[in-house]
């Protein structure tokens, strides 16, 4: 809870430019509309305005700035308009016991909250099993790595229609799959560098230590090597879920997709509906912070248990 | 440890040698050319003997206890452990050993990491139950068993580590600077601790310091080593009796003792 305190200020302080920011984002369609309604407007006509900046707009219009914060498809909506919209989406949804209509932001978050959780489990596996041979293998440390690297300097919005094309091409229905695998490739990379890092970090000593036991290897592995990585584990799982994410809506975007966050994004864009846009961007947040928060008390929880944290 | 009676027997009739190097090298290849890190090192150890090892850095202290715990391969000559080879007795579980660090889990308890060697070593439960509740309570640590080793002192993780090398019941114990870290007067009461520990179960302990005191406050023999290459220099027999209460530091013969190992270390230095 002692954490809550900065947290809502800088949101306030976000909220607070936001809505700051609406009024010269807006100035022009709003005078546009105010001169459409009779109002006198300086200067005149659309075209004339395209030149005069939007400072010079606000100064010489002032009593028509407000009509920018309450358009119907504005550049920039208000934090209360994308508030309505949210509400209107989720939990007036809820309410009418419509949550899981294709209309609800409720029904597309769980979309894409599915493919997230596949696309997590299947890149953190990759990257478990992928930093255990790398630790094990000189082989796998030489040829492996770099290509993980490289890897992640492609563009995922590139990579992904390929993606879908040859996961079709193998015969999988439906778009759950790709976007899974699409989002295991931006999420098994963090887990893999840092449980890299974590299994190396037990110390020379510690090592001399288990050899004057003659320890064999997977005794040093279950009894060192994985116990001593977890600390890392967790702080790549939070990462990883949040780019497992960020990894399914993308997914969703370029590939037709109806259902989704990234859908919504996506077919917001395209029938001109920013309010529609921002509140998927809104929930789409939301997500990532529970998710986050999950981890989070799970790394407390776990490492009070095995006696990290003092 | 029902071998107790036998131990101090052979160590009276002086024949049971425990440790032996013959003309034992060791040579690090780096890039700078060869470094001696031991060269032609000579030294019988016996049975209960307390051999410490001083010198300054770089002198092969730790690198000549390392090749008796098969931590390192020496380059020639030869050395035995209880008659067999350092990886052969590694593998007997011929000895315990204690680093400078005591790099103690901290994902288990005081108990749990004394546990470690006995897990790894296959004991049954109830044995190593038994053997922690025993060395607990040589190092004075009862009632620390589920504490973490945040939870402890560092002086107090030491003796924690210094239980987890006893728990196996290894004959002898390897010690590399463990006090090294710890503060004067933490370290006085360790060293007084372990030669109490020392005559309760009459191992055979190897011991590399820094500290002149220290030496000659716990050894039965002191191995004075010098640098580049390392080698032996001096071993004295310490002429103290076996029961040393700290204010034994006062006495003529320590002080004598101690003059003779910093001639030692001083000709050492010589060619420097």
């Amino acid at each position: 809870m002692r954490n809550l305190v900065p947290i809502l200020t800088v949101l306030a302080a976000i909220v607070a430019i936001w809505w700051l920011a609406v009024a010269p984002m807006n100035i022009r369609p709003a005078l546009d509309i105010a001169e459409r309604g009779g109002a006198v407007v300086v200067p005149e006509g659309s075209v004339e305005r395209r030149d005069v900046s939007v400072w010079k707009l606000m100064l010489d219009n002032r009593e028509h700035v407000a009509v920018g914060y309450d358009l119907k498809r504005p550049r920039l909506p208000t934090p209360t308009q994308v508030g309505e919209e949210f509400w209107k989406t989720t939990g007036a949804m809820v309410a009418k016991g419509r949550a899981w209509s294709k209309r609800s932001l409720i029904y597309h978050a769980w979309v894409t909250l599915q493919s997230t959780l596949w696309g997590f489990l299947l890149g953190t596996t990759v990257g478990i099993v992928g930093a255990v041979a790398i630790v094990y293998s000189r082989v796998m440390d030489r040829s492996v790595m770099p290509w993980a690297i490289i890897s992640q300097t492609v563009p995922i919005v590139a990579l992904a229609p390929m993606i879908i094309v040859v996961s079709n091409q193998v015969g999988i229905e439906g778009r759950g799959v790709p976007k899974a695998i699409i989002s295991a490739y931006l999420c098994f990379f963090p887990v893999l560098v840092s449980m890299v890092k974590g299994l190396r970090s037990p110390t020379e000593q510690q090592l001399d230590l288990l050899k004057t036991y003659s320890a064999s290897g997977l005794q040093s592995f279950l009894k060192l090597r994985l116990p001593a990585s977890v600390p890392y584990l967790f702080t790549a799982l939070k990462i990883g879920i949040a780019a497992a994410l960020v990894g399914t809506i993308v997914g969703e975007l370029p590939t037709g997709a109806i259902s989704g966050l990234g859908a919504r994004i996506l077919i917001g864009d395209q029938f001109g509906t920013p309010l529609a846009i921002w509140s998927a961007l809104i929930c789409a947040a939301i997500l990532a912070g529970i998710l986050v928060t999950v981890i989070d008390i799970m790394q407390r929880v776990t490492l009070r248990k095995m006696g990290f944290v003092s | 440890m029902g071998t107790n009676n036998k131990t101090i027997r052979e160590v009276e009739s002086g024949v049971s040698s425990v440790i032996s190097a013959k003309n034992l090298s060791l040579t690090f290849q780096t890039n700078d050319g060869p470094v001696h890190a031991l060269k032609d090192v000579n030294l019988e150890i016996n049975k209960g003997d307390f051999v410490s090892f001083i010198g300054p850095s770089g002198c092969g202290k730790t690198t000549f206890l390392r090749c008796m715990a098969d931590l390192e391969q020496p380059t020639a000559g030869e050395i035995t452990v209880n008659g067999v080879s350092p990886a052969e007795a590694r593998k007997a579980r011929a000895y315990g050993y204690v680093f400078q660090h005591a790099g103690l889990y901290p994902w288990r308890t005081i108990g749990g990491n004394i546990r470690l060697p006995l897990e790894i070593m296959g004991v049954d439960k109830a044995e190593q139950d038994k053997s922690v509740k025993e060395v607990l309570e040589l190092v004075h640590l009862e009632g620390f068993e589920k504490k973490y080793p945040w939870q402890l002192s560092g002086g107090m993780q030491q003796r924690a580590s210094i239980a987890r090398a006893l728990a196996f019941h290894a004959d002898i114990l390897l010690m590399d600077e463990p006090f090294g870290a710890l503060d004067e007067i933490v370290r006085d009461h360790l060293n007084e601790q372990l030669l109490e520990l020392w005559a309760r179960t009459n191992k055979t302990i190897g011991f590399v310091t820094h500290s002149i005191p220290e030496a000659v406050y716990l050894s039965t023999k002191i191995v004075v080593m010098s640098p580049r290459p390392g080698r032996i220099h001096d071993v004295i027999e310490s002429t103290l009796p076996k029961e040393r209460p700290l204010d034994i530091r006062d006495s003529p013969e320590f002080i004598e003792i101690s003059h003779r190992v910093r001639d030692g270390l001083r000709a050492g230095h010589e060619n420097d």
